[in-house]
């Protein structure tokens, strides 16, 4: 009895991710939901930070590469494929120039001129986004995550402007026609019209102790960590190699490493 | 006094009908809007606002200009502003309700709108931007109302309305300062991030603002009869010279500041804005009609003689209006979003449907308007037996 109780309140921890009742394989059309959904177990080790961050080495990229990184993202998110300049990305590629302007390189070198940059919110220490919005459904979470409250958002889009890496988009229109039905991930809500969105650090994923699907999806490119810990692979990183941010006078502290 | 709004002659409600006309159009096309989103305006993941927002910005300018009036007629007691006090009071009234619906029709999820309330962030400068807004709406319906009242009932008003009007006076400023900080405390928005664009906020509403009214008392005159005296419209559009001279003069500062460093962020915008982007030039033919009117207006209102007659005055008036506005009401905004963080251009013009939408809240302040200035000079015209 006690047993079943509780499994049942694990069910509805699941459930509360936004699961469809019909995605839960007892009730039948089981068959729709792609992969096998988590169980309660999976969450039981969850990855804990007090400052998440990651590291891309820009070297080890090629445009396959950013595309299997921008798809693991993109499909498990749901982002729809809007095109045009009210497009809907999480994580996206810019050339130099574009992802480092401050920068303002001349004579760059080869290699960096013609690389792209893999770009996605920085989740900064101090970001400007949260201290703008006027409902907190921006805001931050002891692991140092910049969330979204897609319920709160009331879509003023001021958050928009205080960003300074243009790392949010706003849902113009429903984004569901946006979405090829095959395609659909029902383990994943997708936002409705009228809200913002942006890269979460995939704390779903972090939530069941796994790392970031973009990185998982790097092989090795990218190294996700607790930048406040010391000990963590991330900092050991940041210390062998030279690692520059995006915009840094912006005082924002962005927590996305970039090794040229 | 409320029931002088529900008589009047064909001319008055053929009025009233154009601006309901022109709200049903708008409506409609907000219904639009409502059904399938912010798409169907110009707005983009890099120009995140635009003419909604730059109209509210503008208008908030013109509710706080009635301090142009409110100030020397209870600071320095000056009597020739005592028949225009009201209709500035009022213009305020109708100018903040406009700021509020331009908020309205631009967020995403307007049926969220109160979680502004439930969930009041006072580190978000939008917070207090509802508040010092609804504040002065209350504050000057209140204020002008009671006035009024007292005035049609012939006695003095309470002595309670004093304390209002000076919290009022200091609320105005407070009210287009709040707006300018919404833009001047992001970083990486270059022509927004600088110390003086409350300051220059200021010096284009108290030129802007004061030339609407003066405008439209010129045009209620001509309609009614009513005159507001030959003193006021002489010191008001001396008032507005001045503003516009520290206005124009502001913008120099930027400029200089801007290209004497020759720091690109910062050129970059206001090249943007007068010679264009990496080809991108949209925008320089409005800001060029800008410039030419602003200077215009002033070479016509600076020596007296010409500002005092009126052949001359309203024509100028008219061009500061339309200059001042392409300045706040388009170059503003779209300077602030172009160039993107990607040192990029994302074009944005505001579509028809926008446009059509705008309008709709721009008839309902006229609305506003037309039967606030009816009461009052009904009011007037009862009390003093003429106009
Ligand atoms: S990158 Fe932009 S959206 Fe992300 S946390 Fe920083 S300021 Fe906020
Ligand atoms: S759009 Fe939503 S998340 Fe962004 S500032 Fe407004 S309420 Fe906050």
């Amino acid at each position: 009895m006690q047993r079943s109780r509780r499994d049942f309140l694990k069910l509805a921890g699941v459930s509360a991710l936004g699961l469809s009742a019909g995605t839960l394989g007892f009730l039948g059309e089981g068959a729709q939901a792609a992969d096998a959904l988590p169980t309660a177990t999976d969450f039981a080790k969850p990855a804990k930070a007090k400052q998440w961050g990651m590291v891309i080495d820009t070297a080890k990229f090629d445009d396959a590469l950013h595309k299997k990184c921008i798809d693991a993202c993109h499909n498990y998110h749901n982002v729809p494929k809007i095109e045009g300049k009210q497009e809907i990305k999480w994580l996206w590629t810019e050339e130099f120039h574009g992802a480092f302007p401050t920068e303002r390189p001349a004579f760059l070198a080869d290699a960096q001129e013609h690389r792209k940059y893999l770009l996605l919110c920085n989740h900064c220490a101090n970001p400007a986004c949260t201290r703008v919005c006027p409902t907190k459904a921006t805001f931050k979470n002891d692991e140092g995550l910049v969330m979204m409250d897609y319920h709160r958002c009331i879509g003023c889009r001021y958050c928009m402007a205080g960003c300074p890496y243009g790392a949010r988009s706003f849902n113009f229109r429903d984004p569901g026609e946006f979405i090829a039905k095959d395609k659909l991930n029902l383990q994943y809500p997708h936002r409705t019209r009228g809200v913002v969105e942006k890269c979460t650090f995939c704390v779903e994923m972090l939530a069941q102790g796994k790392q970031p699907l973009c990185v998982q999806a790097s092989g090795g490119a990218m190294v996700f960590g607790d930048l406040e810990d010391p000990k963590s692979e991330i900092r050991k990183v940041l210390k062998e190699k030279y690692a520059i941010r995006r915009n840094p006078s912006a005082g924002t502290e962005p927590s996305v490493f970039y090794i040229l | 006094m409320i029931e002088k709004a529900l008589k009047g002659s064909p001319r008055y409600f053929g009025a009233l009908m154009v601006f309901l006309a022109v709200m049903g159009i708008g409506g409609g096309f907000y219904l639009i809007q409502l059904n399938n989103g912010l798409l169907i305006t110009g707005l983009s993941r890099d120009v995140s606002w635009g003419f909604y927002i730059a109209q509210f910005t503008y208008m908030v300018g013109v509710a706080a200009s009635a301090v142009m009036l409110v100030l020397p007629y209870y600071f320095h007691h000056y009597k020739a502003y005592s028949k225009m006090i009201i209709m500035g009071e009022f213009l305020a009234i109708a100018a903040v309700i406009m700021c509020l619906g331009f908020i309205v029709i631009d967020i995403g999820q307007p049926q969220r709108m109160l979680n502004v309330l439930i969930n009041s962030t006072p580190r978000s400068v939008l917070f207090w931007d509802m508040v010092v807004l609804n504040g002065y709406l209350i504050l000057n319906a209140v204020i002008g109302w009671t006035s009024l009242m007292a005035y049609w009932k012939r006695v003095s008003p309470p002595t309670w309305v004093k304390p209002l009007v000076y919290t009022s006076i200091i609320w105005a400023f407070s009210i287009h300062t709040v707006t300018a900080f919404l833009y001047a405390g992001l970083p990486g928005r270059h022509f927004w991030l600088t110390a003086i664009l409350a300051a220059r906020f200021l010096s284009s509403a108290f030129c802007s603002g004061p030339a609407i009214l003066l405008l439209l008392t010129l045009l209620a005159k001509r309609l009614t009869g009513f005159d507001p005296g030959k003193e006021a419209v002489k010191t008001l559009s001396t008032t507005i010279t001045y503003a516009m001279c520290v206005n124009v003069f502001f913008f120099f500062l930027e400029v200089f500041t801007a290209f004497y460093s020759n720091m690109p962020g910062h050129m970059d915008p206001i090249l943007f804005l007068f010679s264009g982007f990496e080809g991108h030039t949209y925008m320089t033919p409005f800001m060029w009609t800008a410039s030419f009117l602003a200077i215009a207006s002033l070479v016509l209102l600076i020596p007296y003689k010409w500002r005092y007659n009126p052949d001359v005055l309203v024509p100028a008036l008219i061009m500061l209006v339309i200059g001042t506005w392409i300045d706040k009401g388009m170059g503003l905004i779209a300077a602030g979003f172009t160039p993107n963080p990607f040192e990029k251009v994302t074009e944005y013009l505001p579509t028809g449907p926008e446009i059509m939408i705008a309008l709709m809240v721009y008839a309902l302040g006229g609305l506003v308007l037309t039967i606030l200035w009816k009461i009052a000079l009904e009011v007037r015209a009862e009390v003093e037996g003429s106009l």
